[in-house]
């Protein structure tokens, strides 16, 4: 038999109904795979809850027995560390809020508890998720389990891409069958690409924000992390849906994307943005690109070359000043008064200015400083209102590009995973790791990571379907063919 | 435009944010490094272009002005750095 670590959501779903296991098993398995020391170094958990997942577990076999199993019944999940979640310590993986436990469950998180899942504990992620790399966190860096095949590589720790570091890293190693993340510009579609995995970020509105802790308002949405298709399908329909608590949550009916799974792509437009193809392009990626193009156009669907979205190099520059100035506006909240740390000062000022100084961290002071500046007297016209009147023009870019084609077929990621220390000296250098990703932030769209093939360094490398606003129905369809063609079976060198 | 110690001050200042002395050298540089990277969106005319706030183009959907929570004040203390009866406590303010 498989082991039940190596089984998805899906597959375990289907032995959990045929009684072939408990949910007490599968999550027992889990425990004891991150029991072990190799689990424990790639430093994924922030906080383990394991007696908390067996507890649900066993309730779970209950309800099972009683035949009042839910959608997800069983399935042990990993949390990324900025869901609130009630009675259990949520840091976002910063000094700020490392004593801090809510007493409050975000929507996401409990739609997730109430389908059934079992909760393992709380992982890694960037500060705040700003990062690339998840080496911001202020609990260090998660490390991925992809090491590549050479001694002297695997010696070289690798990241897991950010800022989900701790989701993908877990469900790569098989520490856990899926784990929730979150995308402002990227991450979770760079993290499941550095590690092989699937992830889908829902069009902004999808799924409720209320309890995630917020970076970016117009930006965050929540979303999966998967080793397959059908689980980012499964697990999307479970988290999303109107929430009243969150007053940019949209309220349209979420169709059953398991539905789409397997159909037939026959026709399908596939559009191919030629200003994706960047100056000094991976050439690993560049071919993995045009191998995804002609497997989809083997299972039938029809290639639209010469797609243009001109706007796309403003991307970047647009995102950081809005992303920093959200950031800095939604941080403010942080002034050890009411929760989380308090560094005392001479007078009330000082013990802000001390508090913030010395509880986030480097970047977060940095992106707090820059979008206080770009939303300061003098300057929020030439810089903030300019980046959001070019923001508009990168959504009108993808409305146009969408008369001519159904969704767009693009990299995922400019490299493979980097090793911890690359690409942090110089901040920009990190901010390209997203070129492929942002834009979708700030058109609002939907956009799926399926993992593809290895490169020659053999480390994952995925591809990202991007769809139209509130269509991830058409994502899941195409992702499903490519992830059929591409068969990626690989696992990494480290698994539970 | 491009930001000087000075202005590194200030803006630390609005924020709230005391900078560490060892960092305070390398912020202004890394700040201007950054600005100078966005100042490609200048190669745009957009005067005439619409911001964009929010993707779904919808106005933020409004409640009932009703109170429909409250009565924890246990709960919304639990993480306080520092309370005293109901209540946050904070340095004194007032001389």
């Amino acid at each position: 038999m498989t082991k039940l670590t190596d089984l998805s959501a899906t597959e375990a779903l289907a032995g959990l109904a045929a009684k072939q296991f408990s949910a007490v098993e599968v999550t027992q398995a889990h425990i004891d795979a991150n029991s072990a020391e190799t689990a424990k170094a790639l430093n994924i958990f922030i906080t383990p809850t394991f007696d908390l997942a067996l507890k649900q577990a066993k309730e779970s076999d209950a309800r099972r027995a009683a035949d009042k199993a839910g959608a997800m019944d069983g399935i042990p999940m990993a949390m990324k560390d900025l869901y609130c979640t009630k009675g259990v310590r949520t840091t976002a993986a910063s000094h700020i809020l490392d004593n801090f436990v809510p007493p409050y469950e975000s929507t996401v998180s409990q739609k997730l508890l109430d389908a059934g899942c079992a909760m393992l504990g709380k992982v890694n992620l960037d500060e705040f998720a700003m990062g690339s790399g998840g080496v911001t966190s202020y609990f260090g860096p998660a490390i991925n389990p992809w090491s590549g095949p050479e001694p002297a590589k695997a010696a070289r720790k690798l990241i897991p891409g950010g800022s989900s570091s701790g989701s993908s890293a877990s469900v790569a190693a098989r520490l856990a069958m899926i784990a929730t993340a979150t995308d402002t510009g990227g991450s979770i579609r760079q993290p499941a690409s550095v590690t092989g995995l699937c992830g889908i970020k829902p069009t902004y509105g999808r799924c409720s924000r209320w309890g995630i802790i917020a970076f970016a308002s117009s930006l965050d949405q929540a979303g999966t992390m998967t080793r397959t298709v059908a689980d980012s399908a499964l697990m999307l329909k479970t988290m999303a849906g109107f929430d009243p608590k969150d007053s940019t949550s949209i309220d349209t009916p979420v169709p059953d994307y398991m539905s789409a799974l397997g159909t037939s792509v026959k026709g399908l437009k596939i559009g191919i943005p030629k200003e994706y193809r960047i100056e000094g392009i991976n050439p690993e990626v560049d071919a993995l690109w045009n191998k995804g193009k002609d497997m989809l156009r083997d299972a039938g669907a029809e290639i639209v070359e010469d797609i243009s979205l001109p706007h796309t190099k403003y991307s970047l520059p647009v995102y950081y000043i809005i992303a920093p100035a959200e950031a800095s506006s939604n941080l403010a909240r942080y002034d050890g008064v009411r929760f989380g740390l308090r560094v005392p000062g001479e007078n009330l000022a000082d013990m802000y200015a001390n508090t913030r100084g010395e509880g986030f961290g480097k970047e977060v002071r940095r992106r707090i400083l820059m979008g206080t500046y770009v939303l300061s007297a003098g300057y929020y016209d030439a810089y903030y209102l300019k980046a959001q009147r070019v923001r508009r023009l990168i959504r009108n870019d993808f409305d146009e590009a969408f008369k001519r084609c159904d969704v767009l077929l693009t990299p995922a990621s400019p490299s493979t995973a980097f090793a911890i220390g690359e690409k942090q000296d110089d901040p920009i250098q990190m901010y390209l790791e997203d070129v492929f990703t942002v834009p979708l932030n700030l058109a609002g769209l939907p956009g799926m990571t399926v993992p593809v093939g290895l490169a020659q360094n053999g480390l994952p490398m995925g591809l990202q379907i991007i769809g139209k606003s509130f269509d991830e129905m058409t994502i899941f369809k195409a992702a499903s063919a490519l992830e059929k063609a591409a068969n990626f079976t690989h696992k990494p060198p480290f698994t539970a | 435009m491009s930001i000087d110690a000075k202005t590194a001050d200030k803006i630390a200042h609005l924020a709230r944010l005391k900078v560490p002395a060892e960092e305070k050298q390398s912020v202004a540089g890394e700040l201007n490094k950054i600005l100078g990277w966005v100042e490609q969106l200048n190669a745009l005319n957009v005067s005439n272009v619409e911001p964009l706030a929010n993707v779904n183009d919808k106005a933020l959907r409004k409640r009932p002005d009703i109170i429909n929570d409250g009565g924890h004040p246990k709960d919304i203390l639990a993480n306080a750095p520092s309370s005293t009866a109901d209540f946050f406590t904070v340095p004194k303010v007032v001389e």
